[in-house]
């Protein structure tokens, strides 16, 4: 186990490596820069001497390699660098704006899992043919849905139609349903239509038709015995769909109005605040890492056949 | 006055929806099973044997529907009840002991708690958790699992397949039930692990008088363990009758086919020998396998592994049948892989026609590999779906010289011919074909590239006795005919009987015994080549526990298989 683990980590430190260094070139290859768009206004009055030597304190006059060296040297400190626009450390705006995303995130994966669980057991169980078939076509029907549309089509209905919820400015909880569910819904589809698929394969397997045959009903069979084996593809997607998580919540926060990652990273491109986008880069690559390690370190738990090679060896 | 009968089938008609239009599998069977008996149900492929039985239990696949006649169980008619009042009956009344142990237990769940699973259900509310593990332990003892307080603690792929046999069977006793349905409970295991389990079925049947639904494809173990025989064809009885009756005298063309083309059952033939076995001179051998070892590079720090391949030696004269016996883990496969040239061996090597196959390079192998083909176990997966079956047939030649697409046309269907199939087939899918048919594609496609040795890999052990037969039969032709040299390898002894001149006997990668075939089913010298030989199914009539708990009538004793 621990061997596989420092395999793991090893791996996960050279994806990282990998998305800092193709952003790191992405950034710098891309025309504009940030000092360029905040300092040439003509209100300022500043001159192209003032302006290089803005860009001298900035570091950014000298060769890139040494530019890349810096960066990754003051990353690994934890040092950010400096966001031109807002004029305050990188590592204080993520600061600022992490525990929103991280909420609306959390609990939209949270709610996308649900619904997706729902759908799945309701394609199974619900007594009649027709209604099966209803519910499995709803996956199909989520996951064309655009997030901004759908995000703006609950506003129109939940806020100004029923006045259910405040549109912006609501605080705790009331605020974040909405944003929520638009989070999840297009986030459940996928899973739910892998976990389905998965369901019909495992309720063919010859130990389900020993279990029905113990006496055991259908909700008891599927509960019991198909459920955790369809869990594993489902996990897999689910670890693979944390990019698309991380899409929608920006698109979530620009719509709802929110702060957040998603806001700064918006705010960050229209400025070419490349120090912000690095940033944002590397943290969104760590997180997809850790998810994805923490879905790969699920499996054996769910299926003990996984976890065989290591009991032969203690 | 009469008691009803256990279970009384009567004129049951059972469809399936195919895409929308209904298909009859079962055509009005009717047959009775009593308290206590065992009465098998017998029946190629597609004959509607397990249709009958799942219908039984109430475990028809989706699409499967009774359209008439009853099933009585103690006289009330239960062909009509919905799912929930099954749920009552299952397990409780009837049981089930499936086909393949290997993919009937759950694999993310424990032993323990896949039998105290049945326990739980039909308890009373409040059952203490330790009066059900205690029950568990006693019902894994029972069937005879050392260490049950281990395996209960244990997952399904921790036991082997004859492990996971009597966990589903110590299921299946748990509430004794009045009915087991065995749906071919052993086709899946080794020869030897199926005499044991089939006795354990026997000693639980007489301790606890449950009757036995024995569905099966082997007339030998119907006519080993079975009261009462009910043949099957194509949705409808053929025949039916006590076991030892209707297996010495049967009425019907279909049971007299069955019967003559069970290798075990019919009465021994040897094979004639082609070429002299003994005194064969060294150059005239097509395979010569010396001193062969393999062991596998374990891929962690695990200790020093035992070989899986030790030091075999073996030889095919050419022209000849050598039969390679061995049950799963024996090495066979690995001996296969070493003499194609697939894997290096760790040691010894492999001559074929002269050549050393691990020195071989370039065109050398390339020709190499023209003379040695392989034919597989499992017709259905071998064959790819998607492609013609001329197609298929072809495509071996357009690895090698250039040859027109006339020509190839042109011999495919020479081969087709050769292995006597229409010519019709070429255009048509392996989805079409039976698998005696598909089975000879594969034969066909190894042909195609006139092979001086072919390896036949389990290759009619997935057919019905039917297939079997006549595949035997063609292959028997071809050898004859091309002068082919065949290595047969397989677990069934009655099959290795009938094809072949010489047999090794392989256990744990370590060579048994090794000799001419008569001799060593007739004086076999090692007591596993004994065992093997003894489990072969249908080697004596039914099982005494059984003839002694019923009437015996005259004709039990004047029948004999040996």
């Amino acid at each position: 186990m621990t061997r596989y683990l420092i395999e793991r980590i090893g791996q996960a430190v050279i994806v990282l490596w990998a998305a800092f260094t193709v952003t790191f070139i992405l950034l710098h290859v891309l025309p504009g820069d940030a000092i360029l768009i905040k300092f040439q206004n003509p209100d300022l009055g500043l001159g192209p001497q003032q302006i290089a030597e803005i860009r001298a304190s900035y570091g950014v006059d000298r060769p890139l390699w040494l530019q890349y060296g810096h960066a990754i040297g003051s990353f690994l400190s934890g040092d950010f660098g400096y966001s031109i626009q807002a004029g305050v450390p990188v590592s204080e705006s993520i600061r600022a704006n992490l525990p929103p995303t991280l909420w609306l995130t959390g609990l939209g994966s949270l709610l996308a899992a649900v619904i997706a669980m729902i759908i799945a057991f309701a394609a199974s169980l619900s007594p009649f043919a027709w209604l099966r078939a209803l519910v499995r076509s709803a996956p199909a029907l989520f996951v064309s849905i655009p997030t901004f549309w759908l995000g703006i089509a609950l506003i129109q209905i939940f806020s100004f139609r029923l006045r259910l919820l405040p549109v912006i400015g609501a605080e705790g909880w009331r605020g974040l349903i909405l944003p929520v569910t638009t989070l999840a819904i297009p986030i459940s589809a996928p899973l739910a239509q892998i976990l389905v698929r998965a369901i019909d394969d495992v309720a063919t397997r010859p130990f389900v038709a020993v279990a029905r045959a113990k006496g055991a009903t259908h909700a008891w069979v599927l509960w019991r015995h198909v459920f955790r084996n369809a869990l594993p593809p489902a996990l897999t997607v689910a670890g693979v769909l944390f990019g698309e998580l991380l899409g929608g919540a920006l698109i979530t926060e620009t719509v709802f109005g929110l702060n957040g990652i998603g806001r700064l990273t918006q705010d960050a491109v229209n400025n070419q605040d490349a120090a912000v986008l690095q940033a944002v880069a590397v943290l969104s690559a760590v997180g997809f890492v850790v998810v994805n390690l923490g879905v790969d370190l699920l499996h054996p738990l769910l299926d003990p056949r996984l976890a065989r090679k290591e009991r032969v060896l203690s | 006055m009469t008691v009803p009968p256990l279970l009384d089938i009567d004129n049951l008609v059972i469809s399936y929806d195919d895409h929308g239009r209904r298909r009859a599998v079962v055509h009005g069977v009717t047959f009775a099973i009593k308290a206590g008996e065992v009465v098998a149900v017998v029946g190629e492929s597609g004959s509607g044997k397990t249709t009958t039985a799942q219908s039984i239990i109430g475990l028809l696949p989706e699409n499967g529907r009774i359209d008439g006649g009853a099933i009585r169980l103690n006289g009330t008619d239960i062909s009509g009840w919905p799912q929930r009042r099954f749920d009552g009956l299952r397990g409780v009344g009837i049981s089930l002991v499936p086909q393949d142990p290997g993919v009937s237990l759950n694999p993310v769940r424990t032993i323990g708690s896949q039998v105290g699973e049945i326990l739980k259900i039909h308890a009373a509310r409040g059952t203490p958790r330790r009066a059900i593990h205690s029950r568990v332990i006693e019902l894994l003892d029972r069937v005879g699992l050392n260490h049950p307080e281990m395996r209960a603690g244990q997952y399904p792929h921790e036991l082997s397949g004859g492990m996971k046999q009597r966990v589903l069977i110590a299921i299946a006793i748990a509430l004794r039930p009045q009915l087991i349905i065995a749906d071919e409970p052993t086709s899946a295991l080794d020869v030897t692990v199926q005499k044991r389990i089939l006795d354990l079925i026997d000693d639980l049947r007489a301790e606890y008088g449950t009757a036995v639904l024995l569905v099966t494809h082997d007339l030998g173990i119907a006519a080993e363990r079975a009261d009462r025989v009910v043949i099957v064809k194509d949705g409808r009885i053929e025949e039916q009758g006590p076991a030892a009756e209707l297996l010495a005298h049967p009425r019907s063309d279909y049971a007299i086919q069955l019967l003559s083309n069970v290798p075990s059952l019919a009465r021994s033939t040897p094979r004639q020998t082609i070429t002299p076995i003994d005194g064969t001179v060294g150059g005239q051998d097509a395979v010569v396998v010396e001193g062969l070892t393999h062991v596998f590079a374990g891929r962690h720090l695990a200790g020093p592994r035992s070989p899986v391949i030790d030091s075999l030696s073996f030889r095919i004269p050419t022209g000849t049948t050598h039969a390679l016996v061995g049950e799963s883990g024996s090495g066979k496969t690995t001996t296969i892989r070493a003499i194609v040239g697939l894997l290096k061996p760790t040691g010894g090597r492999v001559l074929v026609d002269g050549h050393d196959v691990a020195t071989l390079r370039g065109e050398a192998l390339r020709r190499f590999r023209r003379t040695i083909q392989l034919v597989y176990q499992n017709p259905f997966s071998s064959l790819d779906p998607r492609q013609s079956i001329g197609r298929m047939i072809e495509e071996p030649l357009l690895n090698f010289e250039p040859v027109a697409r006339e020509e190839r046309a042109r011999r495919a269907e020479t081969i087709l011919e050769r292995v006597h199939l229409p010519r019709t087939i070429l255009d048509r899918r392996p989805r079409a074909l039976s698998g005696g048919q598909r089975q000879r594609v594969a034969i066909a496609r190894a042909l195609i590239l006139d092979p001086r040795i072919l390896i036949l890999d389990e290759a009619v052990s997935a057919l019905d006795v039917t297939a079997q037969a006549q595949i035997l039969a063609l292959l028997d032709e071809l050898q004859r005919d091309l002068d082919l040299t065949y290595l047969f390898v397989s677990h069934d002894l009655a099959v290795v009987r009938q094809i072949s001149d010489t047999v090794s006997v392989l256990r744990h990668g370590v060579l048994m015994e090794s000799g001419p075939t008569e001799t060593i089913f007739t004086h076999p010298t090692s007591d596993y080549t004994r065992d093997l030989i003894d489990a072969i199914p249908g080697r004596r009539p039914a099982s005494p526990i059984s003839s002694n708990r019923y009437p015996t009538p005259q004709i039990l004793q004047e029948a004999s298989f040996s």
